[in-house]
């Protein structure tokens, strides 16, 4: 087919995007298929229980609501920072944030045990609930990341971009900052309960929204044959070993924290030693594939010719594998964990008091889960063709900005 | 394939007929209304006749219903004129003693003859209590009272 | 405890119980009015003038007793199931102190608190506490997104996990919903103890003793004025409505 018609850059593989697009609708008709099911029979089918009542499905959630608005960073420096290797990045970073954005909210909203009062959600707010107060952050974001792209986007108004680029990147460390508090803010539990958690999953979406958009990115370029600047590469390469790097040094300080505390170190025992399965995701999923390996990988020197694929593809890959992994030992470790009723007291129960909580996903949830990556793919993967949302690089510039740098 | 940049060419009789068939597709219900479905046929509830006029309470029982609710739950107003429980204990069809569990009982009958989705039942018991409630026995301050099933 | 709690209007109180009483007998037959202390006319709502609460003696209670329990169960049309899917409004809890050794055995439920950290949390206002004190889940605007049993110190609330039929017609639960344990409200309404307390005292145990916290002159207030109580997890200062004695 003339090649002309294309609106996207490069070449048009119409099979391979239909197929594409085939693949993320097969997910998503799983993720609707599971909503159905347990519409219909109720949570019954899914491995949450009383004890555990938040699972897999809002591990990839809230991994792809912080991750959303971690994906905007890189339009932030543009914009905020005035940096001009992210300003041409900005579209397809607004275009990821809203993407990812739009899969973890559906992903929370089908798990919902009466997802048809979504209005009443809507509707009624409980201000003193910092879940509300997500529900506005997660709408406005919508909203001004969207007019956001269109200064971004509409040559006319790139006067605006700068203005509703600085609202956007306070309201997404606005948003992320309420999306730790959810957490944070739980003042009984020994996993949370602390004010470190907000400004730790800010760092966290840095890292986790860098990653995504640096997988894209490779993903694209690869895609239409196009190489990237190895100036532009070193930076965003140093730039995600900078926050995977504060994001370990969050989780150390978090943790140094509650091993001071005394009241806090059976919790620490279960999570760093003895807690089986989350300690196992702890260390080898969230510290070492998400953490160690990644850093080891951007910073290892290499030859010239083995490059692209391990520093701009592998390793935001395994940070965010490793973003998952988090989200685990953060959400369902710290229910597992038995919640201390009755401290200094050993304890037991009808109610499961005292003993750690039991949690296998049933495959519904990995169903609402997974649908949540597939709603982010669709979005992203359709986006990327109707829209111009490549990175173009200037060369020029950047090689005579190279060499005054 | 289409691709998007064709679609201009595709023109506005493409975007007519979309409307029309959209329109025509939500008309069927609509339609098969005005052939003619028989009005539901509603059992006569108990006593001689509803708590208020009966075209007040068909037009206006679900606001009646819903500030009943509200503040009986969060205000803990106890008043029967309008409980949901009061409307059950009248309605309960006289074959399945329920308004809710055939297509010919009270809620269900006209619920479905309007196209207006029910949400009591899900949480609300369709039938009067099995178990009487005492509201006329002495308070049960003394220990000495029999429980409704304490020592089952 | 904290005085204001028990802060006296009694003039306040007297007046509203003669205006009930009038009303009462204006309504005429049918309406039978309690002359208890604290019933009140079916057209009168909850009253911030009394707080509803409960002393827990857990040297009364009796170890493998479950009576409480079993009432909760018949009273609210639970199961009585206790999978971990299951609801269970009360629950028997056996602690053993880890450096004594000392045994006890105590019924565990919503707590009722002044300042309930479900409540703070709900994003939708379901969660709520009426102006007598009690904690109240209100299934018409609850979506079901449990972040309340998350706040919860005590794990006192429960999710309803699959489609429910035949509820008592009192005490309305669904699929999709949070609940937990009401201080049986609708029994409360009418000048009734709650289920769990009746029980306990129909076994002779007599461990729980439930009333107004407000009022000085009742039972529980006295108790409370004349033992050493507690409430769990004290050091999160939530003022809980429930208190126990011996722990």
């Amino acid at each position: 087919m003339a090649q002309q018609l294309c609106i996207n850059q490069g070449e048009c593989r119409t099979g391979q995007f239909i197929s594409l697009l085939a693949l993320g609708g097969l997910v998503i008709l799983g993720a609707l298929y599971a909503f159905f099911t347990l519409e219909h029979h109720g949570h019954i089918l899914t491995g949450m229980t009383n004890q555990i009542v938040w699972g897999l499905p809002h591990v990839f959630a809230v991994f792809l609501i912080v991750a959303a608005s971690g994906a905007l960073n890189v339009a932030s420096i543009g914009s905020v920072f005035g940096k001009q290797v992210y300003k041409s990045r900005a579209p397809l970073s607004g275009m990821l944030a809203l993407a990812l954005l739009a899969g973890g909210l559906a992903v929370l909203v089908l798990d919902l045990g009466r997802p048809d009062r979504l209005i009443v959600a809507m509707t009624h707010y409980n201000f003193k609930s910092i879940f509300a107060w997500n529900m506005i952050f997660y709408n406005g974001f919508f909203a001004i990341v969207g007019l956001y792209l269109i200064t971004l986007m509409d040559r006319r108004l790139k006067m605006w971009s700068k203005p509703v680029g600085y609202m956007a990147f306070f309201w997404r460390l606005s948003l992320t900052t309420a999306t730790g508090s959810i957490f944070g803010f739980l003042v009984a539990r020994a996993g949370y309960n602390s004010a470190l958690i907000a400004p730790m999953f800010v760092i966290m979406s840095f890292a986790y929204g860098l990653a995504v958009f640096m997988v894209v990115q490779s993903s694209m370029y690869r895609w239409n044959g196009i190489k990237l600047d190895e100036g532009v590469r070193r930076r965003m390469k140093n730039l995600l070993a900078v926050f995977v790097g504060a994001s370990l040094y969050f989780t150390v300080v978090f943790h140094l924290t509650n091993l001071y505390f005394a009241k806090q170190w059976e919790f620490e025992r279960f999570i760093l030693l003895d807690g089986g399965i989350y300690t196992t995701v702890f260390w080898v999923g969230q510290v070492i594939i998400g953490g160690i390996v990644p850093l080891i990988l951007l910073f290892m020197p290499r030859s010239k010719d083995a490059q692209s694929m391990c520093f701009c593809f592998l390793a935001p890959l395994l940070v965010i594998l490793g973003g998952i992994a988090q989200m685990y030992v953060t959400i369902v470790g710290g229910q597992a964990f038995p919640l201390v009723i009755f401290p200094g007291h050993e304890v037991q129960s009808s109610f499961y008091d005292g003993i750690v909580n039991a949690y296998s996903p049933s495959v519904y949830e990995w169903l609402l889960g997974m649908g949540g990556v597939g709603i982010t793919f669709v979005l992203t993967v359709v986006a990327v063709r109707v829209f111009k949302f490549m990175p173009q690089d200037d060369f020029q510039t950047l090689q005579s900005r190279r060499s005054t740098d | 394939m289409a691709r998007v940049a064709n679609l201009p060419g595709l023109g506005k009789w493409f975007r007519l007929a979309v409307c029309l068939g959209a329109v025509a597709f939500m008309a069927i219900p609509s339609m098969q209304a005005v052939a003619g479905v028989d009005l539901p046929k509603l059992e006569h509830g108990k006593g001689d006749k509803c708590v208020d006029e009966e075209d007040y309470i068909r037009r206006n029982h679900p606001d009646l219903l819903k500030h009943h609710r509200d503040d009986t739950l969060r205000k803990g107003i106890r008043t029967t004129k309008y409980s949901l429980r009061k409307c059950v204990e009248c309605h309960a069809g006289s074959k399945t003693g329920s308004v809710a569990s055939s297509k010919e009982d009270f809620c269900v009958a006209c619920h479905s003859y309007a196209g207006v989705k029910l949400d009591c039942w899900d949480c609300h018991a369709t039938k009067p209590g099995k178990r009487p409630v005492n509201q006329t026995a002495q308070p049960s301050l003394s220990p000495l009272m029999p429980s409704h099933g304490g020592s089952q | 405890m904290s005085d204001s709690m028990n802060t006296k209007q009694e003039d306040r109180r007297e007046f509203l119980k003669a205006g009930a009483l009038v009303a009462g007998v204006t309504l005429g037959p049918g309406v039978l009015f309690y002359g208890v202390a604290h019933s009140r006319a079916p057209e009168e709502g909850a009253s911030s003038n009394q707080r509803w609460g409960m002393l827990i003696d857990t040297t009364k209670c009796g170890d493998g007793c479950n009576d409480c329990v079993t009432a909760c169960n018949t009273e609210n049309g639970l199961s009585g199931h206790t999978g971990p899917q299951d609801s269970q409004w009360i629950r028997k809890v056996d602690i053993k102190d880890l450096r004594t050794g000392y045994v006890q055995s105590l019924p565990m439920m919503c707590q009722h608190c002044e300042n309930p950290p479900c409540v703070d949390v709900c994003p939708t206002g379901a969660s709520m506490k009426r102006a007598d004190g009690i904690v109240l889940v209100d299934r018409h605007s609850c979506i079901g997104c449990r972040y309340c049993m998350m706040a919860c110190p005590y794990k006192a609330r429960s999710f309803v996990h699959e489609p429910l039929t035949d509820q008592n017609p009192e005490v309305p639960r669904g699929k999709g919903c949070v609940e937990s344990c009401t201080f049986c409200v609708q029994r409360v309404d009418r000048g009734e103890q709650p289920a769990c307390v009746e029980a306990c005292d129909a076994k002779g145990h007599k461990a729980m003793i439930f009333g107004d916290l407000k009022d000085p002159e009742s039972e529980v207030s006295k108790a409370l004025k004349s033992t050493d109580s507690v409430e769990v997890r004290a050091d999160l200062a939530l003022n809980t409505g429930v208190r126990y004695q011996g722990i």
